[in-house]
């Protein structure tokens, strides 16, 4: 109502990309150049690769979910197939190459793109639960084909490569971790600026509209099916995209790439980062590859963890660690972000102290109940005690349950500095 | 023609074991529009929680306990987990009931471990109820038959001329309608959320011992369980049990008949390339119906979703 709808020599004057919109992108450009001189060591090279593909993967599933509103329980097919191809091009160039490897996810891509073309065409007529089971039906398929289909899938083995035989690329051979590193980084920018660009599209808006509103965009003359289907292709190609730099970085893939393990700990993710933002499946999967690495080197029941975690973001924060984020928007915009700071620095220690402290609870229980014979001393945060004592699980379980009741003290006072933060002028009465 | 019927039998305690957690299933889906995705954690539930009581009681107070802790926890969680996801919409509740199913999973390993429990069928019923020319059918799965038979008449018994499922069945079409005439509709839905599990954990009780009690249980049924369920049609009671019948077949036969696509291509008139594993086509000539047994369910669903999308018994498509 408010702009004519015909405004032809403004049209021209408005930059195609506004310099507010391409800054994050020269940020974050430049810290993944220099990110590799901060962390030097071989494995934090590895971590950050993987943390790369996780932020594709990531990303290009957001495309289903976030944007589309479908739920895949099988996207790590698409991966995984794009994976596997990528793998197949670079043995059979091995002997003849004609193109180098920052080429190869093209063809990881590709691959992706054409089963997502042919699986799309039934799996999207409809959203929701039957397009979820569908996908979940098609990722145990393949997962299982893997084993029928040898001269593809490799069987158990998995099919595994050599990235070096491919051509110097300006005289990189992609040996050393840290050429692979740029490899993967510049993809990942390509990648999701892509992404990004694409929900910008008309066909990403509608995308949305879809999702929100499936009746609605149908009565507006868009076909669903159609909208769902070149979102879900779209998806598939960055999937494929994310597998051939899954093949390039690891050298091998087998039959878990494909499986619904992976398929669901990309849900994790992405639902840990937040479905709702663009920047969310990057954030989730950032948190996700720290938390399991840092993790899994400290305790076995990293995966319990990472379950609790995930239940509870899905019952207390829907909207994901970006949500948590954006939230403070509002009382930063106000300028009221200070009143936060009191009630939040009261709840840190008692929240410290309890998720410590109930961590230690189930290390006890879990020590007790599996060490060996013999084997009652155990270790935990640089205490060493005997696991099948009394007294340690006692104190620990005092001490989560006073922290529990501190936070529930301490959260009346956070919720009124809250609505004080969040609300326009003076002090509230 | 002997093996043929064993066969049958087998297979119908394959389907049957299937409808006791298809019917849960679908009951809960049909009442609040989720596909409760812990289904099948609630059946592993069962069988472990059946064989930490067997331990200290037996099989057969396991097998009246275990159901009913499995269906108290699953009521609670309807209360205070899914309840509470309900108002974002389906799509969380179903990634919901998704990391429960991963959570069942960690706690079920944080407290046993992942090593296969020794869970096994009481003695009493340890001896071959009869056999068909040599082969035999153990008395077990003779008791498989008729505890999922039983629960199968009770639940239609209820479902059907109680004034208690009179209520479920007008709370699946009308919630608020139902609501409106004084009916306490969450405590339906909990109930039922509650039965469904209970049933589950059933399954999982009696299971437990012929199919082995491991963490890895519940996937290995989960996914086909859902792919029954969208066979049979979304929501239809009926479609569960044909599909799960189907599948139950389709699985049992399909392990036991060696057909061998050597054989088929040969009959055929093609001729082998020897030497086998030097052929592009080596994976097609060495398959056999064992071998591609495990993925002939979900190849079903697809082939059921492309020609009829609402599914054998399925009214709507959604």
């Amino acid at each position: 109502m408010s702009t004519p709808s015909s405004t032809p020599l403004k049209a021209g004057t408005q930059r195609l990309i506004p310099l507010n919109h391409a800054l994050p992108w020269i940020i974050a450009a430049v810290f993944l150049l220099i990110l590799p001189y901060i962390f030097d060591s071989r494995s934090a090279l590895t971590i950050m690769n993987q943390m790369a593909i996780t932020i594709v993967f990531a990303l290009s599933y957001n495309m289903l979910l976030g944007q589309g509103g479908m739920l895949s329980f099988g996207h790590a097919v698409y991966m995984g197939l794009g994976g596997f191809f990528s793998m197949h091009v670079l043995n059979w160039m091995s002997d003849d190459p004609w193109i180098s490897l920052p080429f190869l996810p093209i063809f990881g891509g590709l691959f992706g793109l054409m089963f997502a073309i042919m699986i799309g065409a039934f799996s999207t007529r409809r959203a929701g639960t039957v397009f979820a089971m569908i996908s979940l039906g098609v990722g145990e398929l393949v997962a299982a084909m893997s084993v029928i289909i040898v001269i593809f899938f490799g069987g158990e083995e998995g099919v595994s490569g050599d990235r070096t035989e491919l051509l110097d690329f300006f005289g990189m051979s992609f040996g050393p971790q840290r050429q692979v590193y740029y490899l993967t980084a510049v993809w990942l920018l390509i990648a999701a600026l892509g992404m990004y660009l694409y929900s910008r599209t008309p066909i990403g808006r509608i995308a949305n509209a879809v999702r929100d509103n499936e009746e609605r965009a149908e009565f507006l003359g868009y076909s669903q099916r159609h909208v769902r289907w070149i979102s879900f292709c779209a998806s598939g190609f960055f999937a494929g995209i994310a597998g051939a730099l899954f093949a390039i970085n690891f050298e091998i893939l087998t039959e878990e790439n494909l499986n619904l393990a992976t398929s669901g700990s990309i849900l994790l993710v992405t639902f840990l980062g937040g479905v709702g933002f663009f920047v969310g499946p990057i954030i989730g999967a950032i948190v996700f590859t720290l938390l399991q690495t840092v993790l899994s080197l400290y305790t076995e029941i990293w995966a319990l963890y990472l379950g609790i975690l995930f239940v509870s973001t899905v019952m207390f924060f829907p909207f994901g660690l970006t949500g948590l984020l954006a939230i403070h928007i509002q009382p930063w915009k106000l300028g009221k972000i200070s009143h936060l700071v009191v009630p939040y620095a009261k709840m840190f220690i008692p929240a410290v102290v309890g998720v410590l402290s109930a961590a230690a609870v189930l290390e006890i229980l879990f020590h007790a109940r599996h060490a060996g014979l013999g084997e009652e001393e155990m270790n935990l945060y640089g205490i060493t005690f005997d696991s099948h004592a009394a007294m340690p699980l006692i104190i620990a379980i005092v001490l989560a349950v006073a922290s529990f009741f501190a936070l529930v003290k301490l959260a009346p006072g956070l919720k009124a500095a809250w609505d004080e933060a969040t609300h326009m002028g003076g002090a509230k009465q | 023609m002997s093996l043929f019927i064993v066969n049958i039998l087998d297979g119908f305690v394959t389907g049957l074991l299937l409808f006791m957690l298809c019917s849960g299933l679908t009951l809960i889906f049909s009442m609040m529009g989720v596909l409760n995705f812990a289904h099948a954690s609630f059946y592993m539930l069962g069988a472990y929680f059946a064989y930490q009581i067997s331990l200290l009681t037996g099989f057969w107070v396991g097998l009246i306990v275990a159901p009913v802790i499995v269906g108290v926890i699953g009521a609670f969680i309807e209360r205070y987990g899914l309840r509470r996801v309900h108002k974002y919409g389906h799509v969380p509740e179903l990634i919901f009931t998704f990391g429960l199913a991963l959570l069942i999973e960690e706690i079920v390993q944080f407290f046993w471990g992942k090593s296969q429990m020794a869970y096994e069928a009481p003695e009493i019923l340890d001896f071959a109820a009869f056999s068909i020319a040599g082969n035999t059918f153990p008395a077990y799965k003779v008791f498989m038959i008729f505890v999922a038979l039983g629960i199968f008449l009770v639940l239609l018994y209820i479902l059907t001329k109680t004034r208690v499922g009179m209520t479920i069945q007008a709370a699946l079409s009308y919630p608020e309608t139902v609501q409106n005439l004084g009916h306490n509709v969450p405590l339906v839905f909990m109930g039922v959320f509650g039965v469904g599990t209970a049933m589950a954990g059933l399954a999982g009780v009696i299971a437990g011992p012929v199919l082995g009690t491991f963490p890895g249980m519940a996937v290995l049924l989960g996914s086909i369980v859902f792919v029954t369920i969208v066979i049979g049609g979304l929501g239809s009671l009926w479609g569960a049990l044909a599909a799960s019948l189907i599948i139950g077949w389709l699985q049992t036969f399909a392990a036991s008949y060696n057909v061998r696509m050597e054989d088929i291509l040969t009959g055929l008139g093609f001729t082998k390339p020897e030497p086998i594993w030097d052929s592009a086509w080596q994976d097609l000539w060495t398959l056999t119906l064992p071998q591609i047994g495990p993925i002939l369910p979900y190849l079903l669903m697809i082939i059921v979703l492309v020609v009829r999308p609402q599914g054998l018994f399925g009214k709507r498509e959604t």
